[in-house]
């Protein structure tokens, strides 16, 4: 069980060296940028000219890949544990998984042939 | 094992995150060096970066770091200001993980986890939330547009990486790389075993599969849209200055470097040497892991200076149309062969 923690205790280690490191660098930036606040300088961004409006709308066109997505990247955990053993569990689970696959296809296909996948 | 018992476990965990903090930057540097000042210079004729300090323009990398250090650090008052501040570094953040779990030799290792690959790519999708909370927070169109692009590629092709692993593990029998590299050193094929099994002999529609899906992951130009400069100035990259943007560099290239090291380990036997065992094994370990890497990274980059950018529908097709069906099918096919062939 030691050895278990132990292992992700190196995860956390490197999340802390990496908050370490960033706080350290803007640190040291800070000690040796300039700064010459002017409001000019905070103004939005856009190719120089004044910004246009606050927020701007954006139509998200590939809304609905997000949720094709989702479908795929919950067989993936599935796969993966599967991918592991599939030398000794043998046939069946082959059969087993090639069906699971087979039917997630089809949850493609549907959304294929629906026209989710072409630019709307 | 014998170094690790004697200056016990912590110290060794504290001298292998130090190390890898070094690796990052390094790593980042010897790509934007090489490839994206030199190699791109000589393949696109740019005199730019050949000109300052002399031979070759060696003096172009420090120069830059120079300009980093002192550029003023801005943050737009429309900025949500907590979340732009963060966003950078969960981006480098996300790149740091990574390396946990690269070998570099036998034991030349931060830590061995037993999901190694799963965690690689769990950890490096990471940066989808960084880049997001950019753009969101930047408060600006072209940011958030830029953003909205990225976050659609990455998981876009999050899932063709994904899939393209999986041959690979099913081949293996195992998700821990040091794992991967040992059942590669040890493989045989046709018989023959005297370079062991590279999984890009067997694995090279996985192989393929990686290196696009990588490429698009990076934003590399093929897949590029989200940072446009040409349409969207640089995406959610436009609002941040000096340090803060550094590390959106430091992330893309670690990344690169990171996912070039594990296709190398991954596809072309990682850090092994035929023959080569012990603390010689050690030794020699990163030099030949990091030859391998050099070559798959200079692949990459000869893409990204050589094909324009595609269209952000062209994309998502080749992602969805694609990409994804043959990685099922190429799952599939391995299957059958590991449990028909064992």
């Amino acid at each position: 069980m030691t050895q278990y923690y132990r292992e992700y205790l190196a995860v956390a280690v490197l999340i802390g060296a990496g908050i370490a490191m960033v706080a350290g660098m803007l640190g040291l930036g800070r000690l040796v940028r300039p700064t010459r606040p002017q409001p000019q300088k905070y103004v939005t961004y856009e190719s120089g000219s004044d910004p246009v409006g606050g927020w701007g709308q954006s139509n998200v066109r590939y809304y609905v890949y997000a949720l094709l997505f989702v479908m795929f990247d919950v067989e993936a955990v599935f796969i993966f544990p599967w991918a592991v053993r599939v030398e000794q569990l043998g046939v069946q689970s082959l059969v087993s998984m090639i069906v699971f696959i087979v039917i997630l296809t089809l949850g493609l296909v549907y959304a294929w042939r629906k026209g989710v996948l072409r630019w709307a | 094992m014998t170094l690790a018992l004697e200056i016990g476990w912590g110290t060794t965990l504290a001298i292998k995150t130090l190390i890898v903090l070094m690796i990052i930057p390094l790593g980042a540097l010897i790509l934007g060096y090489t490839f994206l000042l030199k190699m791109m210079s000589h393949m696109q004729s740019r005199l730019g970066p050949m000109d300052p300090g002399g031979f070759h323009g060696w003096f172009q990398l420090v120069g830059d770091g120079i300009k980093f250090l002192q550029k003023e650090d801005i943050m737009p008052d429309e900025a949500d200001r907590r979340v732009f501040a963060l966003a950078p570094a969960i981006v480098v953040i996300s790149t740091f993980l990574i390396f946990l779990v690269i070998p570099t030799g036998p034991r030349l290792v931060v830590q061995h986890l037993d999901v190694g690959v799963f965690y690689a790519l769990a950890v490096s999708s990471l940066s989808v939330v960084g880049v997001l909370m950019a753009g969101w927070a930047s408060a600006n169109k072209f940011a958030l547009i830029g953003a909205l692009r990225a976050a659609a590629q990455l998981i876009a092709y999050e899932l063709p990486l994904l899939l393209a692993v999986v041959g690979v593990v099913i081949q293996a029998g195992t998700m821990n790389l040091n794992g991967i590299v040992i059942a590669q050193a040890n493989g045989s094929i046709f018989g023959m075993d005297f370079f062991g099994n590279p999984f890009i002999l067997t694995q090279i529609v996985g192989f393929v599969l990686f290196l696009i899906a990588a490429q698009a992951e990076l934003t590399q130009t093929p897949f590029d849209m989200p940072v446009a400069e040409s349409e969207l100035v640089a995406g959610y990259m436009v609002e941040y200055t000096g340090f803060r943007f550094l590390f959106f560099f430091i992330g893309e290239f670690g990344t690169a470097f990171a996912f070039a090291a594990l296709a190398a380990t991954l596809y072309l036997g990682g850090y092994a040497i035929p023959g080569v065992n012990g603390g010689l094994a050690d030794l020699l370990g990163p030099i030949v892991l990091f030859v391998k890497l050099m070559a798959v990274a200079f692949f990459m980059f000869w893409v990204r200076f050589t094909y324009p950018r595609l269209r952000e529908d062209q994309l998502q097709a080749i992602a969805w149309k694609y990409l994804i069906p043959i990685g099922l099918l190429n799952i599939i096919a391995t299957a059958i062969i590991k449990v028909a062939v064992p």
